[in-house]
């Protein structure tokens, strides 16, 4: 029996209005992470001792280019979600809080877009 | 926080807090899990730095290998690695528990232990095979 209202269990939000949108996005960039991280732990080995030219045609293989774009945007989501969960657990002041969610999320931006746009200079 | 009692007669027993208790193993990687995700977040710095530098040309590739095979650019890839192994492997242990497997004791003991051999063993086969992809091994 619960006193929720027919509402409130239609939005399935809970108590903080959030929280089950950040768990089930952080699950299902894991679930995707763990394949691209297997592909790129082999990439970056085969990247290993390559002198430049091999490197940037390695890079420059479409579908190379592919999975170190959906790898870089999976890991770039997957750890902006973890270390908001880590700055929540820790920080407890509303102020310092604020800010390191702002750096949080600005390092995860520059990260992705320096990411991709270097892959898509190479690629394209 | 522990001595603020002062008179004797009052002292009553205080709660365990977390310095009082055995670390299992579970504990350990739980804790393990966080440092290396965080470990890896500004890891991705270093692999922002490998594509910007492949796209920004021969020079600036050749000062990130420089770096990355330096004795230091060296033992920050093997902290990497091992971060990025052990991740993977226990948020395989962490997926498992979301879905109800394997949460009996010995087995949440047993999957802790194992993730952090395979994390080592698997940080030293992707370094050996790296040395060997270079022609080093």
């Amino acid at each position: 029996m619960s006193i929720r209202t027919p509402f409130s269990r239609v939005q399935g939000l809970g108590a903080s209005h959030s929280g089950t949108e950040h768990f089930w996005r952080e699950r299902a960039t894991s679930v995707a992470l763990l394949p691209l991280t297997a592909w790129f732990v082999y990439a970056a080995i085969h990247l290993v001792g390559l002198p430049y030219q091999d490197a940037f045609t390695f890079l420059h293989e479409p579908v190379n280019a592919i999975l170190m774009l959906l790898f870089v945007i999976a890991s770039v989501i997957h750890m902006t979600l973890g270390i908001q969960v880590v700055i929540e657990d820790y920080v407890h002041t509303e102020g310092s809080k604020l800010v390191l969610f702002l750096l949080n999320k600005a390092f995860g931006w520059i990260i992705g877009v320096a990411c991709v746009f270097s892959i898509l200079r190479i690629a394209l | 926080m522990a001595d603020t009692p002062q008179n004797p007669a009052h002292a009553r027993p205080l709660s365990p807090f977390i310095s009082i208790y055995r670390w299992p193993v579970t504990m350990a990687a739980s804790i393990t899990h966080r440092v290396t995700g965080v470990g890896l977040a500004l890891g991705m710095i270093l692999v922002a730095w490998l594509l910007i530098a492949v796209a920004t040309g021969p020079g600036a590739y050749d000062t990130f290998v420089t770096c990355a095979t330096s004795i230091i650019g060296r033992l920050i890839l093997f902290g990497f690695a091992w971060a990025v192994v052990f991740h993977f492997f226990n948020g395989i242990r962490h997926l498992a528990w979301d879905i109800g497997i394997g949460f009996k004791v010995p087995t949440a003991l047993g999957t802790g232990f194992a993730v952090y051999v395979l994390s080592v063993l698997g940080a030293v086969a992707l370094f050996a095979w790296g040395y060997h992809q270079a022609g080093l091994l």
